[in-house]
């Protein structure tokens, strides 16, 4: 069985008007997306800005509350959870931030951030606590005597390291990582990448891993989901979905990727035009308007999300 | 791609420091590079290296004091460093402009888009309201925004980010320049997106004939865009070559590193799992590493490389490193073009 279930997960975000603050509509951030992750795998998610793959990432945790669906993880339905019983959950479901500036509190020294998790759930001796944090800021590359030091001080590599020393301090079974290495330079992002993978083969962890950068998606995924208007188009593991990719928006997304290699000449598919409001989402397939080989099908009737063998699925009229 | 004629762009020996509280941070520390007419140079490193400083020294851009901008930036054989402030006017806008990375906040929120592009073609060429109006129109027109005639009364607010970087490449575009500065023009983009603007420069750039210095640190841009790299790292430049030499042979251990560190599409197989990286972090601008200023991230350091900085070693035309690995191999340790980081 799956480590995690998610079943037509729905978010839809409410928008208000006026001095009664009618709801006028509704921003359809996550629309009936569903996937599973197995223990010990890294599932990509990817998708332009806007696509809703934060809100999956924060809905599955509950940061908030999704509008419907299932989200069954280890056993347990999270959605059906009260709140007692979902933080005891959260132990195991832990999440890296994006943003190493804006995700740690500034008051708090790096011991104080490391051992807010153990303080919370396991209940420790103060000297259990100090060697726990030692040991878990040794683990992902940091001084066990930078302890009380304040994370403006450190640089934004090492902020991350401190978000991930966080998410360990419990164990978990499952790291949401939303966008970890986007806000760093490339030889600081390569360091990241590596502790993760590391990290990954030591406990055994699984990863969601969300980001826009197709190429440290491929690197460390098992499997790769892609993102548009808040639906999954396309989920394969990562080798079949870059080498054999059969939605119109991954290949265009694949053949828009910069590649560092000026002999390599190939063809690029430009879309035309902006990703669509998801406040106002065209009628059929989300991405008609934008497709380049768009049928009178494709306006008309939304595809369904379906496999099509090999664990390759796919939500596309043209198969 | 000759080096014959004279230079558009000669910048050379330039040193761009400023004052703060903490002490003096030479952001800029003894840069020289060449650009020729109509090609388009990349400069690339990752963030805190001088790039973009680079760039606003050029156009002059910065405050001064706190900063201080020392050197000489020859355009067309002038030192733009000696103009007085009416004349580098005259230069920004028309011969030399600038795209900014986020047009968010390099947009005038308070001024329509027609506005703010049409002011170049009035001040620098002397057009009438009207006309300028209609040359901004037709600018919109050429960088591919749909309904021009409309889109040219709204505020940047009204438009994406897409758009919004074409209407900024459009004004940086409007007075026929001879050389643009653009600093990270897609780094705030969609990669669909930036599928687009990168294809539209291109193409734009062809039509115009003019010369980029392109600002990025993301390298597969580079590889499909410019002709020659310049790599800098901690406020000098570290390597120079075309861009296929580059990619194919590089000859410093940190452009091996970035080169190493950037995962590429389908070759996972090849590389394993571990991506090749550069260990510890850049170098405070406030406390620079004796010797050169690699060393300490550097695998191959040698024992010189922690006393003194290496000077720059020609390799051919526009192929030059500053390594003393590289040094020792060729013997030959002559410096180039000024004194390219000799203290």
């Amino acid at each position: 069985m799956a480590l995690l279930e998610v079943q037509n997960l729905k978010k839809y975000f409410p928008v208000k008007k006026g001095v009664l603050s009618r709801t006028i509509g509704f921003v359809r951030a996550v629309d009936r997306v569903s996937f599973s992750i197995d223990q010990g795998e890294t599932l990509g998610l990817v998708g332009e800005s806007g696509c809703g793959k934060t809100t999956v990432g924060r809905s599955i945790l509950r940061l908030i509350e999704p509008t419907s669906g299932q989200v069954r993880f280890n056993g347990q339905d999270l959605l059906g959870l009260d709140r007692e019983a979902l933080r005891r959950v959260r132990a195991s479901l832990q999440i890296i931030f994006q943003d190493p500036f804006s995700s740690l509190n500034p008051r708090m020294n790096v011991g104080q951030i490391i051992a807010e998790p153990i303080k919370n759930h396991l209940e420790t001796s103060t000297a259990g606590i100090k060697e726990r944090v030692a040991h878990l800021m040794e683990k992902v590359g940091l001084h066990p005597e930078q302890m009380s030091r304040y994370p403006h001080e450190f640089s934004g590599g090492q902020r991350q390291r401190i978000g991930i020393a966080r998410a360990l301090a419990l164990n978990p079974l499952l790291i949401i990582c939303d966008e970890p290495v986007s806000a760093l330079d490339v030889s600081i992002q390569a360091q990241v990448i590596n502790l993760l993978a590391q990290l990954q083969e030591q406990m055994n962890l699984s990863y969601l891993f969300i980001a826009h950068d197709l190429s440290v998606v491929e690197h460390i995924s098992n499997r790769v989901a892609v993102m548009y208007l808040g639906n999954i188009v396309e989920l394969a593991n990562d080798q079949e979905l870059y080498r054999n990719p059969l939605h119109p928006y991954t290949q265009a997304l694949l053949s828009a990727v910069p590649i560092p290699d000026p002999e390599v000449q190939r063809k690029r598919i430009i879309l035309q035009g902006d990703v669509p409001s998801p406040l106002n989402p065209p009628a059929g397939c989300a991405f008609h308007p934008r497709c380049h080989k768009r049928q009178d099908i494709c306006l008309l009737q939304e595809p369904e999300f379906q496999v099509l063998g090999g664990d390759h699925w796919l939500a596309c009229h043209l198969r | 791609m000759s080096a014959s004629p004279a230079p558009l762009l000669a910048v050379q020996d330039l040193r761009t420091r400023f004052h703060t509280l903490e002490g003096i941070v030479n952001a800029v520390d003894g840069v020289d590079f060449d650009i020729h007419r109509g090609e388009t140079v990349g400069l690339v490193g990752e963030s805190g290296c001088g790039k973009t400083v680079t760039a606003l020294s050029i156009l002059q851009l910065l405050r001064c004091p706190p900063a201080e901008i020392q050197g000489r930036i020859l355009f067309r054989g002038q030192n733009l460093l000696e103009l007085d402030g009416e004349e580098i006017r005259k230069i920004r806008g028309q011969a030399i402009s600038m795209i900014f990375q986020e047009p968010m906040t390099s947009l005038n929120p308070v001024l329509t888009i027609g506005d703010q592009i049409s002011e170049g073609s009035r001040v620098h060429g002397g057009m009438t309201r009207q006309k300028a109006w209609r040359w901004a129109v037709e600018m919109l027109r050429r960088v591919q925004i749909p309904e021009p005639d409309a889109r040219v009364r709204e505020y940047p607010h009204k438009l994406s980010g897409g758009m919004r970087q074409r209407a900024m490449i459009a004004m940086a575009l409007s007075c026929k320049p001879q050389l643009i500065l653009a600093d990270e023009p897609t780094t705030a983009l969609d990669v669909t997106i930036q599928a687009q603007i990168m294809d539209l420069m291109l193409r734009l750039k062809e039509e115009i004939e003019t010369a980029v210095v392109l600002i990025t640190h993301d390298l597969g841009i580079i590889a499909e865009m410019a002709s020659r790299v310049v790599v800098m790292y901690a406020g000098k430049v570290m390597e120079e070559a075309p861009v296929k030499e580059l990619f194919k042979d590089p000859r410093h251990p940190y452009t091996r590193g970035l080169l190493g560190s950037i995962p590429v599409i389908g070759r996972k197989a090849q590389t394993g799992r571990r991506l090749h990286e550069i260990p510890g972090v850049v170098p405070s601008l406030l406390r620079m590493p004796q010797g050169c200023r690699f060393h300490p991230r550097c695998p191959e350091a040698i024992d010189i490389c922690r006393e003194q900085e290496s000077s720059m070693v020609s390799l051919g035309e526009h192929r030059r490193v500053s390594c003393w690995l590289e040094a020792k191999n060729t013997g030959k340790e002559a410096p180039t073009r000024g004194q390219g980081g000799m203290e």
